[in-house]
C-alpha cells in the first residue's frame, strides 16, 4: 500500500469501484470514463453513478452500443495522453472489441517501439451466479491472458477492487479489469439458496477513504495452511474458503488478484511448502488459465510435488441458465478435490 | 432530425468550447416530456408505391413517415388498400394476446416465478404486423421484443412460458435465458443475447434462399441502440451488394436502456435515410399504426420475393415499459413520457379503428380481451404445474452437457460423469 489511511468506510464492491473512479478523477484531469449507460445513469450496475454529475459530461459519458467503437476510441484517447477507464456492460459483450483489444491496445507499444502507448483500463463484469444465462455469465479471462501486452486483473473483494483499480488506472499498459458481478453486493460462497451476506461484516468490506493502491502482480494469502495450496481468484476465492472450512483440510488459499502480471514467487513458495496444489476457476476447463497455472507449477515445483495437481473449473459447455448451479464449481466440488489431493499417496 | 439537445454546457465541462458534445434527451425525470422536435407528417399523404417501383420512388419515405391511421381511428390514403378486414381482426387478436401474455409474465416475475422478463408494451403492432405480412417458410430474426410474431405464427403460449420458467417442458431444456426463445417451426430464429449479431445472419439466410433459387425471405429486426454495432453496417452492405431477399427493420423505440437513439445517430439522420445510403429502398413507418406496418411490410416482402433485393424499414415507436424487469426507467426519463408519445398506443388505436369503422363492437373487443386473459392464465397454470426454475420439475441438469456438439466429445463425457450424470 502506497499510503496508509486510517479512515475506512464499509463499502460493497460497487461502491468501492465507484470510489476508485472518483479518487482517480479527482487526482487526475486526464481520467475519462465512458461506456454503455455509464454516463447519466451511472451504469447498469451503478459503478459509475454520480460521476457525470460531479465531473461533467466531458469526463464521464454514455456511449453508443458499439464495443469495438468504445475500445477503439478509448485507444485513441489513451494514445493522445488521456487515461480512459471504460466500461463494457458485460464481459460477454466484449467480443466485438476483441480485435481492438488483442491486435491494437495490446501491441501499440511494441509495434511503435515505444512511440505510442495505450494506458487504458477496460472494466467489465465477469462470471455467473446471477441466473444470467449464456450471455451474462461468462469468464473470458483466458482469451486475454493469452495476448501478450495485456494485463488481466480480477479482484475478489471491495478493498482489493478499489486498490487494484487505482493501480490499473496508473498503469502504463492496457489492463482488462474483470469484476465478478456475483460479488458486487457481498461475498458469495456458492450457496445460492442461503441468505446473501453483505460486505458489511467482512474484513475486506472496510475500505480506506481516499487514495491507496494494491499493486498488480501481488497475490494475497487468504488463509495460511500447510497441506495443500489452492490457487484461485474472483468468485472462487470465497468458494474455496467455504470448501476449506467444510472439508477441514489445512489448505493455503491464495487469491491471485492479477493473472498478468502473476505472482510466481508466492505460488512457488507455497507449493514448495505444501507439496500439493489445487487450481480453481469458474471459466471452462479446456485452455482455461488453470492450464497455464498447472504448467507453471509443474515447471517450477515438480520435485516438491507429492500428488498430481487438480483443477476444479466450470464444465466445457456454454453457461446454462437453469443448470447454473450444476455448472458453477461450488464448495462441494472444491472440497472433494482438496480431500482427494491431500489423501493422494 | 428528431432533435435532442446537446450537452454543451454540462457542469465542469472543460472542453465544450471546442465542440465536444454528448447527446442528451430533451427531458429527464422531473421535466415535462418533449417530442416537439419530431415531424410526424400527416396520415394518408405519402403515395402508395408499387412493389417494383424504382429505388428513387422511396425517397419521400426516408424522412417522411408512412401513416394510415389518424389519431381518431380513421384510415387515410391508398396504403390502406393493402390490408383487409380479416388482417385487422387477426392483428387485433394477436396484439391483445401479446399484451395479455406480457402482463401475465410481468406479474409472474414480480411473484418470483421467473428471475427475468422483457415486455414489448407499446410495440405490439410491429411484430404482429410483420408476421402477418410474411408467410410460412419465411424466417424472422427477432430481438427480445418481437414475441408478437409468435402469436400470429401459431405458438402455444404454454411453450413460451415453459421456456421462461426453465421447467421440464422447456423446449430449450434450460439452456437459455428467459424470453430468448427459439421456435424454428414458427419461423422464429433462435434469439441471441448479443446485440446486432443476427442482422447479418438474416441477410445470409436470405442470400442462401436466393442462391438456391427459393422464394423464401428473411426478416431482420434490431433496436435503435443496437444499430451502433458494426454488424448493422455490415449487414446493410451485404444485403445491398448481394441483393438479398431480406427485410431489414430497425425498431426505433427512442431508448436503449438509459440512452436515447441520438447515441445511434438518430438526431442527425433517420435510420431509413441511413439504410438508403447503402442503396437500399427504405421506408419510415409509424410503428404504432398496424395498418401502416402491415402495408409497408407486405410491399417489402413482395419486392424481396420478386427478386428485387432487400428493403429497409424504420419503425418509429416508443418503448412503453422498462427495458427489462431489471431496469428502472424513472431514473433516466420522465414517467409521463409514455402517455405523451404523439403516436399513441398501437392497441388502443387499432381498437378505436375497429369500432369507428364499424368492424367490431366494444363488446366484441372486450370478449377478445377476456378470452386472451383466460388463455394466458390457464397456460400459466399449466406451465407452473410443470415447474419453475427453482421449484417443481425443473429442466434436467444432465441436459446441460448435450448439444454442445452433435456428438459429445470424450472429455465432455468424462466431465458429465464427474458431475454425477
Ligand atoms: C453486444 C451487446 N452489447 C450490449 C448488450 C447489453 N444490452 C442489452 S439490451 C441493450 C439496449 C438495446 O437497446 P435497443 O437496441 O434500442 O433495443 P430495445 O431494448 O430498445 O428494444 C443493451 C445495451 C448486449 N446485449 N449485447
Ligand atoms: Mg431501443
Amino acid at each position: 500500500m502506497s499510503e496508509t489511511l486510517s479512515n475506512t468506510r464499509s463499502m460493497n464492491m460497487i461502491e468501492a469501484i465507484r470510489d476508485a473512479h472518483d479518487v482517480a478523477m479527482e487526482r487526475d484531469d486526464d481520467v475519462v470514463v465512458f461506456g454503455e449507460d455509464a454516463g447519466y445513469f451511472g451504469g447498469v450496475f451503478r459503478c459509475t453513478a454520480g460521476l457525470q454529475e460531479k465531473y461533467g459530461a466531458n469526463r464521464c459519458f454514455d456511449s453508443p452500443i458499439a464495443e469495438s467503437g468504445i475500445v477503439g476510441t478509448g485507444i485513441g484517447m489513451a494514445a493522445y495522453g488521456l487515461k480512459p477507464v471504460i466500461e463494457i456492460q458485460f464481459a460477454d459483450y466484449i467480443t466485438p472489441a476483441y480485435d481492438q483489444i488483442s491486435q491494437e491496445a495490446a501491441r501499440m507499444r511494441y509495434r511503435s517501439n515505444g512511440e505510442f502507448t495505450c494506458p487504458i483500463v477496460i472494466r467489465t463484469p465477469t462470471g455467473g451466479g446471477i441466473y444470467g444465462g449464456q450471455t451474462h455469465s461468462q469468464s473470458p479471462e483466458a482469451i486475454f491472458t493469452h495476448v501478450c501486452g495485456l494485463k488481466v486483473v480480477i479482484p475478489s473483494n471491495p478493498y482489493d477492487a478499489k486498490g487494484l483499480l487505482l493501480a490499473s488506472i496508473e498503469d502504463p499498459d492496457p489492463v482488462i479489469f474483470l469484476e465478478p458481478k456475483r460479488l458486487y453486493n457481498g461475498p458469495f460462497e456458492g450457496y445460492h439458496d442461503r441468505a446473501l451476506k453483505g460486505w458489511k461484516d467482512h474484513e475486506d468490506g472496510k475500505v480506506p477513504e481516499g487514495y491507496y493502491t494494491v499493486p498488480l502482480g501481488k497475490a494475497k494469502t487468504v488463509r495460511a495452511g500447510k497441506d495443500v495450496t489452492v490457487l484461485c481468484y474472483g468468485n472462487m476465492v470465497h468458494v474455496c474458503e467455504a470448501a476449506q472450512a467444510e472439508s477441514g483440510v489445512d489448505a493455503e488459499i491464495i487469491d491471485l488478484r492479477s493473472l498478468i502480471p502473476l505472482d510466481l514467487e508466492a505460488i512457488e513458495a507455497s507449493v514448495k511448502k505444501t507439496g500439493r496444489c489445487v487450481i480453481v476457476h469458474e471459466a471452462t476447463k479446456t485452455s482455461g488459465f488453470g492450464g497455464e497455472l498447472m504448467s507453471l507449477v509443474q515447471e517450477r515445483c515438480f520435485y516438491h510435488l507429492e500428488a498430481p495437481i487438480v483443477r476444479v473449473t466450470g464444465w466445457d459447455t456454454p453457461y446454462p441458465h437453469a443448470q447454473e448451479w450444476t455448472y458453477f464449481p461450488g464448495p462441494k466440488r472444491v472440497g472433494d478435490a482438496l480431500k482427494k489431493v491431500v489423501e493422494a499417496k | 432530425m428528431d432533435g435532442f439537445a446537446d450537452a454543451e454546457n454540462m457542469t465542469g465541462s472543460k472542453t465544450s468550447d471546442r465542440g465536444f458534445r454528448v447527446p442528451q434527451p430533451p427531458a429527464r425525470p422531473g421535466e415535462a416530456p418533449d417530442f416537439s422536435n419530431f415531424d410526424f407528417g400527416e396520415p394518408g399523404k405519402l403515395p402508395l408505391l408499387d412493389a417494383e417501383a424504382p429505388v428513387e420512388a422511396f425517397e419521400p419515405f426516408h424522412d417522411g413517415l408512412l401513416r394510415v391511421l389518424d389519431m381518431d381511428g380513421k384510415a387515410h390514403g391508398d396504403w390502406a388498400s393493402m390490408v383487409s378486414e380479416e388482417d385487422l381482426k387477426e392483428a387485433l387478436t394477436a396484439m391483445i394476446r401479446t399484451r395479455a401474455f406480457d402482463q401475465r409474465m410481468m406479474r409472474a416475475q414480480r411473484q418470483g416465478k421467473t428471475s427475468f422478463y422483457m415486455q414489448c408494451l407499446g410495440e405490439e403492432a410491429i411484430a404482429v404486423g410483420c408476421a402477418l405480412a410474411l408467410r410460412d417458410g419465411d424466417m424472422h430474426f427477432p430481438t427480445y421484443r418481437q414475441q408478437g410474431i409468435l402469436f400470429v405464427n401459431g405458438i402455444d403460449p404454454e411453450a413460451m412460458m415453459n421456456q421462461i420458467y426453465s421447467n421440464k417442458k422447456d423446449p430449450l431444456e434450460g439452456k437459455q435465458l428467459p424470453v430468448l426463445y427459439s421456435f424454428k417451426d414458427n419461423g422464429f430464429f433462435t434469439i441471441s443475447g448479443n446485440l446486432g449479431t443476427q442482422w447479418p445472419q438474416a441477410v445470409g439466410w436470405a442470400m442462401a434462399s436466393a442462391i438456391k433459387g427459393d422464394d423464401k425471405i428473411a426478416m431482420a429486426y434490431i433496436g435503435d441502440g443496437a444499430t451502433a454495432e458494426g454488424d448493422w453496417h455490415q449487414g446493410n452492405l451485404f444485403a445491398s451488394v448481394y441483393r438479398a431477399p431480406v427485410i431489414l427493420s430497425v425498431v426505433n423505440n427512442q431508448w436503449a436502456i438509459s440512452t436515447t437513439s441520438a447515441f445511434a445517430g438518430a438526431d442527425k439522420n433517420t435510420f431509413a435515410t441511413r439504410m438508403a445510403s447503402y442503396g437500399l429502398p427504405a421506408l419510415r413507418v409509424d410503428g404504432n399504426d398496424i395498418i401502416a406496418v402491415i402495408a409497408a411490410t407486405r410491399l417489402a416482402a413482395e419486392r424481396a420475393r420478386a427478386g428485387l433485393g432487400a428493403v429497409a424499414i424504420e419503425f418509429l415507436t416508443y418503448r412503453g415499459g422498462a427495458h427489462s424487469t431489471s431496469d428502472d426507467p424513472t431514473k433516466y426519463r420522465p414517467k409521463e413520457e409514455l402517455g405523451s408519445w404523439p403516436l399513441g398506443d398501437p392497441l388502443d388505436r387499432l381498437k378505436q379503428h375497429m369500432t369507428v369503422s364499424g368492424l367490431m363492437t366494444d363488446e366484441e373487443i372486450a370478449a377478445l380481451e377476456e378470452a386472451a386473459e383466460k388463455e394466458m392464465r390457464e397456460a400459466e397454470n399449466r406451465a407452473e404445474e410443470v415447474g419453475l426454475v427453482h421449484a417443481g420439475e425443473g429442466a434436467d441438469p444432465a441436459k446441460m452437457f448435450e448439444k454442445v456438439y452433435e456428438e459429445m466429445p470424450g472429455r465432455l463425457l468424462e466431465q458429465k460423469k464427474e458431475a454425477g450424470f
